[in-house]
């Protein structure tokens, strides 16, 4: 019996695959994590195959060692999957020509996504499938959720039989992230279709020492060509082999497929090719086409390579004149994209052979790169242009370019809306259950069998307080709309404060029933709506509904999850269902959720649903608008140029509109857009005790945002502060008539409450407080004012500021700030660190992940400038390179820094100035003070060289700012230090070069959702350690201290924030490989985040993470170079991991195992301290000596 | 050979020493080995029944802050299957599987706040095997506006409340923080408690000096703290109904055998058996039954040997003890005057 059921497309494909395979091996990379994620979860719930066995499913340090023992794995004879994309198939790529090369059977299933080029993206396209194509593989793409699920059964048992790999690919995100009603293959079907003498075949090409051949040979020129021809037949085999497959699937499930399949009239005069998702948006235009007279069609390749010349010349309809070919990718310089010029060869070869009579006209199209989406207003688009006298001979379609004019003009009033179909569109903040409870909307609607449904879910960039925006339809009919919702019937907008910046009813039509979430009574609502709202929803006549689900929610116990009260609201004036049917099914559904958890939370889930039709209010509105709000502008009028243009688009959800001109050419965006954000996610931010505070500078120094500024100044600058501007006396000598600001950035505050947690002062009789505190804030003109007051107050001169303390920190400027980084984030305060000691001479090599989204995701960055224009230059390269690519900055460094010396010492006569030459040659450049005399030596030289002329000072121009000592910081999670990186890092440390490695260790992959790395704790639950992590920590600590010519340093700054600082800057002076290791703590722990710093210090006091460093200066001084900073550990592992849920979810699932791994990790890091503790009083001569000759890398 | 058989709220137990509630009954290989260390009956730990409820519902609470915050990650743990329905049908098959595998008695111990939490997981653990309860009735007390008398009434109202729900023993922990103990215990025992159990030990906070701030410790007990639950199961002695048991304070066997002395139906203990270890509890055993046959006494007439006479006065007594304890301290240290 066939099941019927939601899931998303990634779910689709490994649902198969998984049950297809013996082995899985898995890399984590977005869009494709989740079907590993899948595969690895249902292997440690000892899920079996169709054969009976439980795959084995095996994370690998990178897609390139997934793919290394998938090759493995299948010349051992085991049917072996993986699941990637982008990046991850790139790095593949060796791999599958060997595979292919030598005729093996295995199935890529890969979410098709974005390459890094100008900039990175996580979203869809066909970039990275393009670029396998020469591979070997054969390619077959799908185009639906229910397509994944079927193609990959079709691609598993086609590869058996053709003998060839094949990469079954199906659209990033708008496939892969889908939710759609599709009909499952029973294991049963899966073993009917699968016959068993090819897998022991199969196994039977195995190398085995039974039989033994050799295969992996060295070829030479004499035969290694013809070999390479030996394999055609495979090839030509294949499009046999795929029908005949398609045929029995037919035959099993009733659904048909083909190697093309042709849409529209039989007599077309037009027809666009087409692969992927963007199929289902064309054949309804289509149909609407040929319905209106026209004479039109649309061809779907399925089936990619070997390209099926053949069917498709059978599918193409004699009549054709026209063919738009689509192309989601971009082959820049080629003469077209690759799809467009299989097709163009095979038609012109055809007419040229006489096969076909009309030679067509035939142009190339790119759409959709990166998620853009593609309307039917767009596919109409093609059309029209295909019925032009001269169509583009190459364009794009879904963007304005108006720099090559290749795009062509669309009507956006041109949809398609089944009438049948109900949209609707929900607006939310992630992780406010917004997203969850419109998953389980669809799931209780979609469970009526006569219903279909589908889902997709828009975020922004941004970790903490992202904005969501859900994308739903339901109906009698199958729904194939794989674009967003529009003209909905009904939109949710769960936050006030998004309605204040965008327009939420972009997707209204007449008649729309709108439900907002309000902070004010019902009869206020009105009045506070912005004004263009009011007017659209006049002009509409919007029906206006309004709770306090906030206030609901709280009301019920809940907390701030408003899920429960705003879907109940949704189904009690929406109509999707009967409103009681409707109740009965929401009840239902907490049951089934929470039942076993926890009774108390269903009651309390219960009552929120009772309650929220009690508090739901219908909205009188107006005949007219009646008010004068206006939107809240995204940046302030006084941001530069290019933020207001274009940053501003882009953070209004306008970015689609900016044409190509608006963006810069090479990738290269200004730095520290961050601050025109004003984004007032969290409504509790820190609130100075200006009385209690002692200045410590705690706070600031965690804060992982930096809104938290101080400054100390002369008393009479703080003479006509505004009112809420607070200060007090400094509290240094020497210092009179001074006054200290704490001043919290309260627009940019997401409330996470670390500063509370590390603020020393109780204020007297009040235990419970600090100098800092958490307040609910709404209204916040008094603070803004405070801000701005506090920005006129100049920053503190560096060179008068202590860097060797906590405390003096405070006093410098953050050139990292106000990130999209989760409130509360462990990492963040580290880099923040990293550029108040050196930001305005540091250059970044950032790995992809957390630190590179949250670094360098646009529309806002957070890498900053300061008043001189200066600041840190950041880059990210990839994620597996970056140990490499910082390097490499160093190298180039190096190289003109030289240069710059060579000319120095070649222009003395000229420049005229032997003690600046030699000053400049001579500096130190150790301290502050030191590097600010080498700034105002270069600023002399480039005044004296502007004075100069020819050749040579051009050239010194061009390089003087190296004589400044350069800062290069490579930095990177575990998952880039530990696993795919971790050769470049390796490398890197061994080269003797002066580069500084910061590992933000969270001990996990974060960025892509919580995968273990090496770097996981022993019995830590992550995703791909499903049972607990069973293998020990790598301590990378001690694997870079044996070169002896590496500093390293393990730190936590929620334990000792003073020998953070102190690593920080020792690695910087450092002149050679530094490595510092700082614990992140991080959502992925599963932890309260505020307690974050608590966590740290627990982690270094229960000997989980000991501080220590490891300077080779102190051993070339015959001193012991190995500090143990912190002191032996005073608690239990036991009590640092209760209060983690990577912990406690292996105690839940299987308390015994999470015993026996807590004594071993217990005895581990007893016995690890011991060694440390050995380490600490042994003699220098104990430890490796540094080998490097001192000019090779001092100046 | 002294024969150390007795009874303990109504139950027959091998000898008098029990593993009192603590951390080292927290499965099945552990309140075995305590069964066959030699103790008389096995207090397992307690159970915060609502307390695990409060956590429960803030675990789901965080596990759900972070799922669907953002794109790349819409969760961070992977869907783990949990073996048990929580804490709460931990312990009670916990409690089911160890009265199975040991001999002697398995008492075990429960705490909660509300007068339903009680009652409800009473029922539970008398289901799942229980010999007996031991009610640990164990408030915060920093409550200023609390009167002792609302305190003893709600632990006569959870005491009668238990012992209308179950047919099992259920003996009463309690502090020794009340106006008058003896009374209370009087009352207690009217109520119905099968047993008292001297003294619970309230958590008492320490300071962290390094992090300036307020730490809960447990510590073990010494045998100095044994001095107040003796005196009061002295005074109590023949003086209730109910059985007594003495929980703190013991460390070798002569503590245990002060206790005997002073009327004890059963002494407990948990820190000598963290301290040295679970097979700490033979030598305790041994030390009792030799100092009773070097001395030629039965454990019953041990028993009691130094309770507070019942015709006499309690206070007479203590005082009596009071001015010979000072007496002797003149003699040893000169005059304190």
């Amino acid at each position: 019996m066939s099941q019927r059921t939601i899931i998303d497309g990634n779910e689709a494909a490994v649902d198969v695959a998984y049950r297809l395979s013996e082995l899985c091996s898995i890399y984590p990379i977005t869009p494709s994590s989740t079907m590993a994620e899948l595969a690895d979860e249902w292997s440690s719930h000892q899920r079996r195959n169709i054969f009976g066995t439980v795959p084995t499913v095996i994370e690998m340090q990178s897609e390139g060692g997934a793919a290394g023992a998938m090759h493995g794995a299948l010349q051992g004879g085991a049917l072996s999957t993986t699941f990637t994309a982008s990046q991850g198939l790139l790095l593949m790529i060796p791999n599958m020509y060997r595979i292919a090369g030598e005729l093996t059977s295995t199935v890529f299933h890969v979410a098709a996504r974005s390459l890094a080029t100008q900039g990175l993206s996580i979203f869809g396209d066909h970039q990275d499938v393009m670029a396998v194509r020469q591979t070997g593989c054969c390619l077959i793409s799908s185009a639906s959720v229910q397509e994944a699920h079927d193609m990959a059964a079709i691609s598993h048992l086609a590869t058996l039989r053709a003998r060839l790999p094949f990469v079954h690919f199906f659209d990033g995100f708008r496939t892969s992230h889908e939710l759609n009603t599709l009909t499952k293959l029973t294991d049963d079907e899966l073993r009917e279709f699968i016959p068993h003498e090819l897998i022991r075949e199969h196994r039977a090409r195995a190398l085995s020492p039974e039989h033994p051949f050799i295969r992996g040979t060295a070829q030479n020129p004499d035969t290694y060509f013809q070999s390479r021809e030996t394999s055609n037949k495979f090839y030509d085999a294949v499009p046999g082999i795929l029908e005949d497959v398609m045929a029995q699937f037919e035959k099993l499930t009733g659904r048909a497929y083909g190697l093309v399949e042709y849409h529209g009239a039989p007599d077309a005069d037009r027809v666009v090719v087409i692969m992927g998702s963007g199929i289902e948006t064309v054949v309804p235009v289509v149909e609407r086409l040929n319905a209106e007279g026209g004479k039109v069609g649309a061809l779907f390749v399925r089936l990619y390579r070997p390209f099926p010349a053949e069917a498709l010349l059978k599918a193409l309809p004699a009549t054709v004149r026209r063919i738009a070919v689509l192309d989601r990718t971009k082959e820049p310089g080629s003469g077209g994209e690759p799809l467009f010029l299989d097709v163009s060869s095979a038609v012109s070869e055809a007419v040229a052979a006489g096969r076909r009579e009309v030679m067509p006209v035939i142009i190339g199209g790119r759409y959709g790169l990166s998620s853009k989406e593609f309307t039917p207003a767009m596919a109409k688009a093609i059309f029209d242009e295909l019925a032009k006298d001269k169509p583009k001979p190459r364009f794009t379609v879904g963007i304005n370019d108006d720099v090559t004019h290749l795009s062509l003009d669309i009507d956006p009033e041109f949809q398609l809306l089944d009438p049948q179909t109900h949209r609707a569109v929900f607006y939310g903040l992630g992780s406010d259950g917004t997203v969850g409870a419109n998953k389980n909307t669809i799931k209780i609607i979609g469970s009526d069998p006569d219903t279909y449904a589908q889902g997709y879910f828009v975020y922004d960039s941004k970790k903490s307080g992202s904005r969501t925006v859900s994308h739903l339809r339901f109906g009698p009919n199958p729904i194939k709309a794989p674009y967003l919702v529009t003209r909905s019937n009904f939109i949710g907008c769960h936050h006030w404060s998004i309605l204040e910046r965008v327009d939420v009813l972009e997707f209204a039509r007449e008649g729309t029933t709108l439900l907002l979430n309000s902070p004010y009574p019902a009869e206020e609502v009105w009045d506070r709506l912005p004004r263009t709202m009011q007017q659209r929803i006049v002009d509409l006549g919007i029906d206006v509904y309004a709770i306090d689900a906030t206030a609901v929610a709280r009301a019920a116990g809940l907390g701030s999850r408003t899920n429960t009260v705003l879907q109940t609201c949704f189904f009690a004036i929406s109509g999707v269902l009967p409103r009681d049917e409707a109740i009965a099914k929401i009840k239902e559904s907490i049951t089934k959720t929470y039942s076993r958890k926890s009774m108390a939370i269903v009651k309390k889930n219960h009552d929120a649903v009772d309650s929220s039709l009690e508090h739901l209010h219908k909205v009188e509105v107006p005949k007219q608008a009646t008010g004068d709000r206006e939107l809240i502008p995204p940046v302030p009028a006084e941001a530069p140029e290019f933020v207001r243009d274009v940053t501003s688009a882009m953070l209004a959800g306008r970015g689609d509109d900016l044409p190509v001109s608006a963006l810069p050419v090479d990738g290269a965006y200004p730095s520290g857009t961050t601050k025109y954000e004003k984004r007032n996610v969290s409504e509790i931010v820190a609130v100075w005790d200006n009385e209690a505070c002692i200045q410590c500078g705690n706070c600031s120094f965690v804060c992982p945002h930096a809104v938290l500024r101080a400054k100390y100044y002369p008393a009479e600058l703080a003479d006509g502060a505004p009112e809420g501007f607070l200060s007090q006396p400094i509290d240094a000598a020497g210092l009179p008539d001074t006054r200290y600001t704490l001043q919290v950035y309260v627009e940019d505050c997401t409330g996470c409450g670390l500063c509370v947690e590390a603020c020393p002062v109780k204020p007297i009789g009040q235990p419970s407080r600090r100098a800092i505190n958490l307040a609910p804030v709404l209204e916040r003109s008094k603070e803004k004012e405070a801000v701005k007051f506090f920005e006129t107050i100049p920053m503190n001169d560096r060179r008068d500021v202590d860097f060797g303390t906590v405390r003096g920190t405070q006093f410098l400027e953050p050139l990292f700030e106000f990130s999209g980084a989760c409130s509360g984030c462990g990492e963040t305060p580290y880099l923040k660190l990293l550029t108040q000691l050196f930001g305005d001479r540091v250059t970044v090599a950032n790995a992809t992940g957390c630190s590179s989204i949250y670094g360098g995701n646009l529309p806002t960055t957070p890498w900053a400038r300061n008043a001189n224009g200066r600041g840190p230059a950041w880059s990210n390269s990839l994620f597996e390179d970056n140990a490499e690519f910082g390097l490499g900055l160093r190298l180039a460094a190096d190289l003109h820094r030289d240069i710059a010396r060579n000319l120095l010492e070649e222009l003395r006569e000229e420049i005229a100035d032997d003690q600046l030459v030699d000053s400049l040659l001579a500096a130190r450049q150790r301290m502050e003070s030191g590097l600010a005399r080498q700034a105002l030596r270069v600023e002399r030289l480039k005044d004296r060289l502007d004075q100069l002329s020819g050749p040579k000072v051009e050239d010194l121009k061009s390089v003087c700012d190296h004589l400044l000592r350069r800062s290069v910081w490579i930095v990177g999670g575990d998952g880039w230090a530990y696993d795919i990186g971790s050769a470049g890092v390796d490398h890197v440390l061994a080269s003797g070069r002066n580069v500084n490695v910061l590992v933000l260790d969270t001990e996990v992959y974060s960025n892509t959702g919580g995968q273990a790395s090496k770097s996981t704790p022993l019995g830590a639950v992550a995703k791909f350690a499903s049972a607990g992590k069973h293998t020990n920590k790598k301590d990378m600590a001690m694997q870079a201290m044996a070169y002896g010519s590496v500093y390293v340093a393990r730190v936590a700054m929620g334990a000792d924030p003073q020998q953070t600082l102190k690593a920080f800057r020792e690695a910087e002076a450092y002149e050679g490989p530094s490595l510092i290791i700082a614990y992140s703590h991080c959502i992925a722990h599963g932890i309260d985040i505020r307690k974050g710093l608590e966590q740290q210090y627990r982690a270094v006091n229960s000997g989980h993470w000991p501080l220590m460093r490891y300077n080779p200066v102190i051993r070339e001084s015959g001193g012991n170079p190995f500090l143990l900073d912190s002191p032996r550990p005073r608690v239990k592992l036991r009590e640092y991991q209760s209060a983690e849920l990577r912990y406690k979810v292996l105690q839940a699932a299987d308390p015994e195992e999470a015993e026996r791994i807590l004594q071993i990790a217990q005895a581990q890091v007893d016995r690890r301290w011991r060694e440390y503790e050995e380490m600490a009083v042994r003699g220098a001569e104990r430890f490796a000596a540094d080998p490097r000759k001192e000019e090779s890398w001092q100046i | 050979m002294a024969d150390l058989s007795t009874k303990y709220l109504g139950l027959s137990l091998r000898n008098p020493v029990i593993a009192s509630a603590g951390p080292l009954s927290q499965n099945v290989d552990d309140i075995k080995a305590l069964a066959g260390a030699g103790v008389g009956a096995v207090t397992m730990f307690s159970l915060f029944e609502e307390q695990i409820a409060r956590e429960e519902e803030q675990q789901i609470q965080l596990e759900e802050t972070f799922d669907e915050m953002f794109l790349e990650a819409t969760n961070f743990f992977p869907e783990v299957p949990r073996r048990d329905a929580g804490a709460v049908s931990s312990y009670m098959r916990l409690v089911e599987d160890a009265a199975k595998a040991i001999d002697v008695p398995l008492i075990a111990s429960l705490n909660g706040s509300s007068h339903g939490g009680w009652t409800r997981s009473a029922k539970r653990l008398e289901e799942s095997g229980a010999a007996a309860i031991e009610l640990n009735i164990y408030y915060v007390p920093g409550d200023l506006t609390l009167t002792g008398e609302q305190v003893e009434q709600r632990h006569l109202e959870i005491v009668t409340a238990v012992k209308a729900e179950v047919k099992i023993p259920v003996t009463v922990k309690l502090s020794p923080y009340f106006s008058s103990v003896g009374a209370m215990c009087r009352c207690l025992d009217a109520a119905g408690a099968d047993g008292l159990v001297l003294f619970n030990r309230f958590f008492q906070p320490d300071v962290d000096l390094e992090r300036i701030e307020v730490t809960s410790g447990v510590t073990l007990s010494r045998p100095e703290d044994a001095r107040l639950p003796r005196t009061w199961i002295a005074v109590l002695h023949e003086n209730v109904r109910a059985s007594l048991a003495a929980s703190t304070g013991v460390d070798q066997a002569e503590d245990v055998v002060k206790y005997i002395l002073a009327g004890a139906d059963v002494v407990g203990t948990t820190s000598a058996l963290v301290r040295h270890g679970v097979g700490h509890a033979a030598q305790l055993i041994d030390g009792l039954e030799a100092w009773l046959d070097q001395r030629q006494l039965t454990l019953a007439q041990a028993r009691g040997m130094l309770a507070v006479p019942k015709e006499a006065h309690a206070e007479v007594y203590e005082r009596a003890g009071y001015v010979a304890a000072l007496e002797k301290a003149k003699t040893t240290y000169g005059s304190l005057a």
